[in-house]
């Protein structure tokens, strides 16, 4: 019998925690180097499972499955494919990042932070792992405290409402979520994902809804109660990625994290939402879903293009990437909801269910690199200069850190979408798929795209263009062991913009699956 | 037979600890704690022993006034076990949590068990007479607990509290003694009460006499007010007792009495009931929102999670009945470790409960196993999955969901608003932001005298409980459903058509 | 009527002995007046008198006759032998109280009035002919009359002697005057005679006049409302040992009466009292009583700062219950009464020797000299404790049973009555128990949770006081725990003559 490796990668960062927060105060570095051995043995395991990982298969690989709670239906059950990889590759990581960047941050309480930054990447590999909802919503919820602990602790001055408002905005998701699922487990008997999908494909899901619900009588037709259930779940993962109008926890819990812990939130956490949506919305709910796709096309347009003109009023450069995250999980969600269920055929298949899925998994990989990069860049920026996020109150910095300036506007243009880098061949495929299905709806997005653009470079000229403008403080450049830090990510995102087949070569095969199931 | 001496160690342990004398409280409490542990290895061995029959086991069984049918019936099935488990754990933990009590340490270990035993014998009672006659032995330790070692007002709150449960004892035997009358069968056995059906007629009008006058020690809105006044005048190991057993104890009743015995009656008030209980989780929860007493924010966060047991009862099928006895557990767990920390680990060192003195103390960094500890029994208290709280409130809403929307949905309110009012008090006394420490003076408490073994221990256990039921609830589980599917319930499941 | 006196005498075989022990203690005393010390009379008359009261329960346990006299006068059976060893016993009681009673230097009379007064109690047990019940019943009240006021000195004493006399004799007349209208009507003076003479008696207004007028009469001894009026003031102002008589013994003998005689005598006039098939007669007059006593009795208790007003209030209020009893429960209604009246006796006899011991030690029985008696001497709160709650109606305690049993049998289908039918008097009682909490509790607070006064001294009891205290606390939570200790025998006593379900 082989490991377990999925159960590890969500075990050995939680043990790794436990180990951390238990040493002594006395430790000293001993304690970020338990951590870093700790993110390093998740590192290890996730290459484990990259070598086990069978690309041309896009089906379920290294299935776990145990009983658990019978008489709730409940398995033990984990399972990995192609879009679970790419999720898994970044719950890996960009904590890892994230550690590296965290050295100022976690000086206040050094085991408390890393052990909180690692049950959080144990929670996320749960998550995306997980395929029956009793556990997988365990994840889905423990990771959010971790998370508002490190905003609490750690953040900013406002910390304290924005992570409150973190907390239960998400709460507020996870209620509807929970609720749908339990209706879903009174029609279905189950609470397993692949079992659901199955009997959502079969079309039977709003008749078992009918027949199982004695008070169904109520709503006008089956219809209408399946798709309020859909509904349900749909908020949970719209206010976790978010879609717009559920966005506004967003900008405020971006900038009151302390840095690292935005690059997890924003690299990590933000898939959880796009995960959901694919794995478990999507599969489950095709008929309710084509009743609500004009709405839901709309809602992924706003999210694409409204928060893009509220950046423009950001005066803090984290609200302005954080803006800038809406703007581009906006097209992720836009990617998904323009597919329209049941068109299938090859043409369909070919012209506009690939480029856009593949481009949306491909975006969540690259956005998760480019923002966790750009965040690590600021907490690099704010380690040096007081106040260094509000914009205009220093300038010129190029000229005092030239290599910094070099790999952070490498990053912009990433996320910008310049050709060549990562950014451009999610969104290209993005688009391709959208404009095949519904062209007004990509004309639509391409203003956000454009104002996207023109806002970060606007934020990037003022932080680093013009006369210095830095004070009495010297102001040093990036050391090596920064460079490194920064300079890998950055490399990465010349790769990934070159040769994106090494990504496609493993995500195709399963979302071509997926789409096959649409 | 482990079961029966869990109310035999208590009782004599009660009797032993007055003897002890007041003038050795070291000796009261160990003899007391020797009592609990005891009567909370007998639970244990008693649970594992039973394990999960079909249907109920008896213990004991001899005739008591054999003249009016009167028996001494001790039995137990998965459901009871369960609470007797809950008992023996709160019980240790009470103690654990109360090593400091110095004054009359000998009255208040003895009252202190002797509530035990009333639990213990309330739970394991399948005579309706016996089943009373325990369920009132418990009220009376709880007025001098809380009248004697109590805090804030604890005349009033004991009074208060004592003459709601008597009240609502008071409607329980007028319809023990309607049901005796009525049934004919000359016996107050549970068994044969349960098995037969009475004329509809007379459940319609019993059932809510019954049911809310149990429900009222369970916190039933709106007779659900001397809970937060209650909680909040006693010392903490009645509060732990009273939020973590003897809520419990009313629901329980609800369930054995007014749903086993009654069915129809269930069916036919399950809709007002179910509003009631509804109406019970979103109220409370919206109190707790706006309270400036750590304790009273506890204390309605009881009422609010009561509510689920009693929604669940409302429901009365499967998935309801199942949810509504775990989340008696893990409620009685939980509540009990957070009056713990509100009650033992910050007022006994700070002697302020309010949030906003105590914001400024910046308590974490002073008892940082205090903040460690409530924050994970606030994750707990909060229904995250993880925790037991989840898996009973998981259950209540999927069955609440087949009967009641509304009530589910306003349950599902309910619980985005628990989250929000544990998180308040949360941040309000254990992460209060950095600005508003110092303005306070950097915390201004002086070396507290630090977190001590027993508390540490009792913090362990109950959340570890909590923990291991939310991981693993296979086995609780297990133990409940097969009392649901013994033949007690026969009645009920007929009535309400599940199996 | 030929009168054997003989066999009379030895029928009354334990009242005759109770009577010579009267004697001798007067006799006794009268030698000891002038050679002993007032302690050495006092407990040479109480011994004395204690002793021919153990002797009489153990005749009647032993070798006391079975038969009747004619025209039902004495009546000696198990059952009323069961109900004379319990008078007796309370008796013994309340001489074991008296070891402080310093109030009187007449020593003798006191303990032979009690004596006497016991022997009128025995008398209302053993009789089934309402001459000789009017007989007892004046005896008894005399004697009591005579104790309440033995305080001589103590105004208080005089003004409830006084008060209890005045209303008394009043009563009695009425008694007098109702029973006299219903032998009108039935042409007997047996109560199996009027019984039979009522069968089928239609509710004319001279029998009704007649028996409101028999229930004002038995109403004021039992002190029920609104007949009650003397309570307050006879418990308040009585010495406490003779308080405790009264509110024990004549109980026991007074309630055995009223359900003997709605039994035997009334129970063809018995109307219903059934909720909304109300029929007149004698039962819902008597459920009118029972449901204003239980209302009066403990809503008036709540208003009281003195212990001793407070149980005369909750006696009130019992009485009420033990009424309900009657109203109930049919033939197994002499079953319930005497359960509810023996059981309430010993433990108000308890109650009272714990006001008795810290009257005489704090100087008065308000709330205030109770503050703190749980520090002043722990044993005698707990066990004062345990009375109390058994009076609340607490489980286990015997006080729980008795009223469990009493609404119980209240709900027992009699006749053609449902078992729904007398509810609504379960449901009142019950109801105003949740009342009686209040108090009870409140005075518990006093004892246990309040502090005591700062001069006070530690309060410890006499043997005697502290025999009864025991041993009525371990009646209270034996009995209540094992209710058929004494149902068993009352049981085995009612069936064997024919009275038992």
């Amino acid at each position: 019998m082989s490991l377990p490796l999925l159960t590890l990668l969500m075990l050995v960062p939680v043990a790794f925690g436990a180990a951390v927060l238990s040493l002594p105060r006395a430790a000293g570095r001993g304690v970020a180097r338990l951590a870093l051995a700790g993110h390093g043995a998740v590192v290890l395991l996730t290459l484990g499972v990259l070598g086990r990982f069978d690309a041309t298969s896009g089906g379920l690989q290294m299935v776990e499955r145990h009983v658990w709670v019978p008489s709730l239906g409940v398995d033990y059950f984990l399972g990995l494919d192609g879009l679970g990889l790419v999720c898994v590759l970044l719950a890996a990581f960009v904590p890892l990042m994230a550690f590296g960047f965290s050295g100022r941050v976690a000086a206040r309480r050094e085991g408390l932070y890393h052990a909180l930054l690692l049950f959080l990447q144990g929670g996320l590999m749960g998550t995306f792992t997980a395929l029956n909802f009793f556990h997988w919503f365990l994840f889905w919820e423990l990771g959010l405290v971790p998370a508002y602990l490190l905003v609490r602790l750690f953040g900013g001055p406002k910390a304290g409402p924005a992570s409150f408002q973190f907390f239960v905005y998400t709460m507020v998701g996870s209620v509807t979520l929970l609720l749908g699922f339990l209706a879903l487990h009174a029609a279905g008997g189950s609470f397993d994902f692949i079992e659901l999908a199955e009997f959502g494909k079969s079309g039977r899901l709003a008749k078992a809804l009918a027949d199982k619900l004695p008070w169904a009588g109520v709503f006008a037709s089956g219809d209408a109660l399946a798709v309020t259930v859909f509904l349900g779940v749909l908020l949970g993962f719209a206010v976790k990625v978010p879609l717009w109008p559920f966005h506004t926890w967003l900008p405020a819990t971006y900038s009151e994290a302390p840095s690292p812990v935005t690059m997890v939130l924003t690299g990590v956490m933000s898939k959880m939402g796009v995960y959901g949506l694919l794995r478990i919305a999507m599969p489950i709910f095709p008929d309710q879903f084509r009743v609500c796709q004009g709405a839901l096309v709309l809602l992924a347009l706003a999210t694409v293009v409204l928060p893009t003109f509220a950046a423009f009023a950001q005066t803090d450069l984290k609200r302005v990437l954080a803006y800038s995250s809406v703007n581009h999980l906006g097209y992720c969600v836009l990617g998904i909801f323009i597919l329209a269920p049941g068109a299938t055929g090859p043409a369909w298949l070919e012209g506009a269910a690939a480029p856009a899925l593949n481009g949306v998994v491909l975006q969540m990989l690259n956005h998760g690199l480019t923002s966790a990069t750009l965040f690590g860049c600021v907490e690099l920026l704010e380690g040096r200069l007081e106040s260094v996020r509000t914009l205009g109150r220093y300038g010129g910095l190029r000229a005092a850190v030239p290599v910094l300036t070099g790999l952070m506007g490498i990053s912009f243009f990433a996320s910008v979408g310049l050709p060549g880098l990562n950014g451009f061949v999610g969104e290209f495929l993005i688009f391709k798929g959208v404009f095949a299905s519904a062209p007004w709806a990509a004309a639509v997005a391409s203003i956000g795209l454009l104002v996207t653009g023109v806002f970060l470079l606007t934020a990037m000229q003022k932080l680093f263009h013009g006369p210095l403008n830095a004070g009495e403080s010297v102001v040093p450049d990036l050391n090596t062991r920064e460079r490194w830090m920064v300079g890998v990510p950055v490399a990465l995102m010349f790769v990934l913009g070159i040769y994106p087949d090494l990504v496609l070569r493993l995500i195709n095969p399963t979302l071509m699956r997926l789409a096959g199931s649409h | 037979m482990f079961f029966l001496l869990t109310i035999v160690v208590s009782l004599a342990g009660a009797l032993g600890v007055y003897l002890v004398g007041s003038r050795r409280p070291e000796g009261a409490r160990r003899l007391a704690l020797a009592a609990a542990v005891a009567g909370l290895v007998f639970a244990v061995a008693g649970a594992v022993q039973l394990g999960a029959p079909k249907g109920l086991v008896t213990q004991v069984r001899m005739p008591w006034v054999p003249s009016l049918g009167i028996e001494f019936h001790l039995a137990a099935d998965g459901v009871s076990s369960v609470l007797v488990l809950l008992a023996g754990i709160a019980s240790v933990s009470g103690i654990l949590f109360s090593w400091n009590v110095e004054r009359r340490a000998n009255e208040f270990f003895a009252l202190y068990l002797l509530l035990i035993a009333g639990v213990y014998g309330v739970f394991l009672s399948f005579d309706l007479f016996q089943f009373f006659a325990f369920y009132e032995l418990a009220i009376v330790p709880k007025y001098f607990l809380i009248a004697i070692w109590g805090s804030t007002r604890r005349e009033y709150g004991a009074m208060k509290l004592a003459l709601y449960s008597f009240i609502g004892s008071a409607m329980v035997l007028v319809g023990v003694l309607a049901i005796y009358a009525v049934s004919g069968l000359h016996t107050f056995d549970l068994t044969r009460l349960a098995g037969t059906s009475l004329p509809i007629g007379f459940q319609v009008w019993a059932f809510p006499l019954v049911f809310v006058g149990f429900a009222i020690l369970a916190g039933l809105w709106p007779f659900h007010t001397w809970a937060p006044t209650g909680h909040v005048a006693a010392p903490t190991a009645a509060s732990m007792l009273l939020a973590g057993v003897v809520m419990k104890l009313g629901a329980y009743g609800a369930l054995r009495v007014g749903l086993m015995v009654m069915p129809a009656g269930a069916k036919y008030w399950g809709a007002t009931m179910a509003a009631l209980a509804a109406t019970g989780i979103v109220y409370a929860a919206l109190v707790a929102l706006v309270q400036q007493d750590f304790k009273f924010v506890i204390g309605y966060s009881s009422v609010s999670h009561m509510g689920f047991v009693l929604l669940g009862l409302a429901v009365a099928n499967r998935a309801g009945l199942a949810g509504a006895v775990l989340q008696m557990f893990s409620h009685g767990v939980i509540a009990g470790l957070l009056f713990g920390v509100v009650g033992r680990m910050v007022y006994d060192r700070t002697h302020t409960r309010e949030l906003s003195m105590l914001e400024g103390l910046g308590l974490a960094r002073r008892l940082p196993f205090a903040a460690g500890v409530f924050t994970l029994a606030s994750v707990a208290s909060m229904g995250l999955p993880g925790f037991s709280g989840f898996v009973a409130e998981l259950q209540v809403l999927g069955g609440a969901w087949q009967r009641f929307p509304v009530a589910a949905l306003a349950a599902g309110v309910g619980v985005v608003l628990s989250v929000a009012f544990t998180l308040r008090v949360l941040q309000r006394s254990f992460l209060p932001d950095a600005p508003t420490v110092a303005a306070a003076g950097g915390g201004s408490m002086e070396h507290p005298e630090p977190i001590t073994i027993p508390e540490k221990l009792g913090a362990v256990m109950l959340l570890g409980t909590s923990l291991a039921v939310g991981l693993y609830p296979r086995v609780l589980l297990e133990w409940i459903d097969s009392g649901l599917a013994g033949p007690l319930f026969g009645g009920l499941r007929r009535v309400m058509g599940w199996s | 009527m030929v009168v054997n006196y003989a066999q009379l005498a030895w029928l009354a075989s334990a009242e005759v002995l109770l009577v010579i022990t009267a004697l001798a203690v007067l006799a006794v005393d009268l030698k000891l007046r002038s050679s002993a010390t007032p302690e050495r009379r006092r407990s040479v008359a109480l011994g004395l008198g204690a002793t021919g009261c153990a002797l009489g329960i153990v005749w009647l346990l032993v070798a006391a006759p079975d038969g009747s006299a004619p025209g039902g006068m004495l009546v000696s059976d198990a059952l009323t032998r069961l109900v004379k060893v319990i008078l007796l016993a309370l008796t013994v009681g309340t001489l074991g109280l008296s070891g402080r009673s310093t109030f009187t230097p007449h020593v003798g009379e006191y303990v032979a009035v009690i004596l006497l007064g016991g022997v009128g109690m025995m008398l209302i047990a053993g009789t089934e002919n309402v001459l000789m019940m009017f007989l007892a019943l004046e005896l008894a009240s005399l004697s009591l009359y005579i104790l309440a006021g033995f305080a001589k000195r103590d105004p208080r004493s005089m003004e409830a002697a006084l008060k209890y006399f005045l209303f008394g004799g009043m009563a009695a007349a009425f008694l007098l005057f109702g029973l006299s209208f219903v032998y009108g009507v039935s042409g007997s003076i047996e109560f199996r005679g009027m019984g039979a003479g009522l069968a089928g008696q239609k509710m004319i207004p001279l029998l009704l006049v007649g028996l409101v007028m028999v229930l004002v009469g038995l109403g004021f001894k039992v002190a029920a409302v609104p007949f009650h009026f003397w309570a307050p003031d006879a418990y308040e102002g009585a010495p406490t040992p003779v308080a405790a008589f009264i509110a024990a013994g004549s109980k026991v003998a007074a309630f055995f009466l009223v359900a003997k005689l709605s039994l035997l005598a009334f129970a063809q006039v018995g109307g219903s009292a059934a909720w909304g098939a109300f029929v007149p007669g004698w039962t819902p007059l008597v459920a009118v009583v029972a449901a204003a006593s239980m209302l009066v009795g403990n809503f008036a208790a709540l208003a009281q700062r003195n212990v001793k007003r407070l149980l005369a209030y909750s006696a009130v209020a019992h009485a009420g219950y033990a009424l309900v009893g009657v109203v109930g429960a049919g033939s197994g209604s002499v079953a319930t009464v005497t359960f509810y009246a023996a059981t309430y006796a010993v433990t108000a006899l308890g109650a009272f020797g714990v006001v008795g011991v810290v009257e005489a030690v704090a100087g008065g029985s308000d709330f205030s000299h109770f503050a703190g008696l749980s520090r002043r001497s722990p044993g005698l709160a707990l066990a004062f404790g345990i009375l109390v709650l058994s009076l609340a109606g607490i489980p286990p305690l015997v006080g729980f049973f008795a009223k469990f049993y009493v609404f119980l049998g209240a709900l027992t289908p009699v006749g053609g009555q449902g078992p729904m039918a007398l509810l609504w008097l379960v449901g009142l009682g019950i109801a105003t128990t949740c009342v009686s909490f209040y108090y009870y509790l409140r005075l518990l607070k006093v004892v246990f949770v309040e502090d005591p006064p700062a001069d006070s001294r530690t309060i410890s009891p006499g043997v005697g006081e502290w025999a009864v205290v025991v041993v009525t606390t371990v009646l209270v939570v034996l009995v209540g725990c094992a209710p058929a200790l004494f149902l068993g025998p009352l049981q085995a006593a009612l069936a064997s003559v024919g009275l038992g379900r």
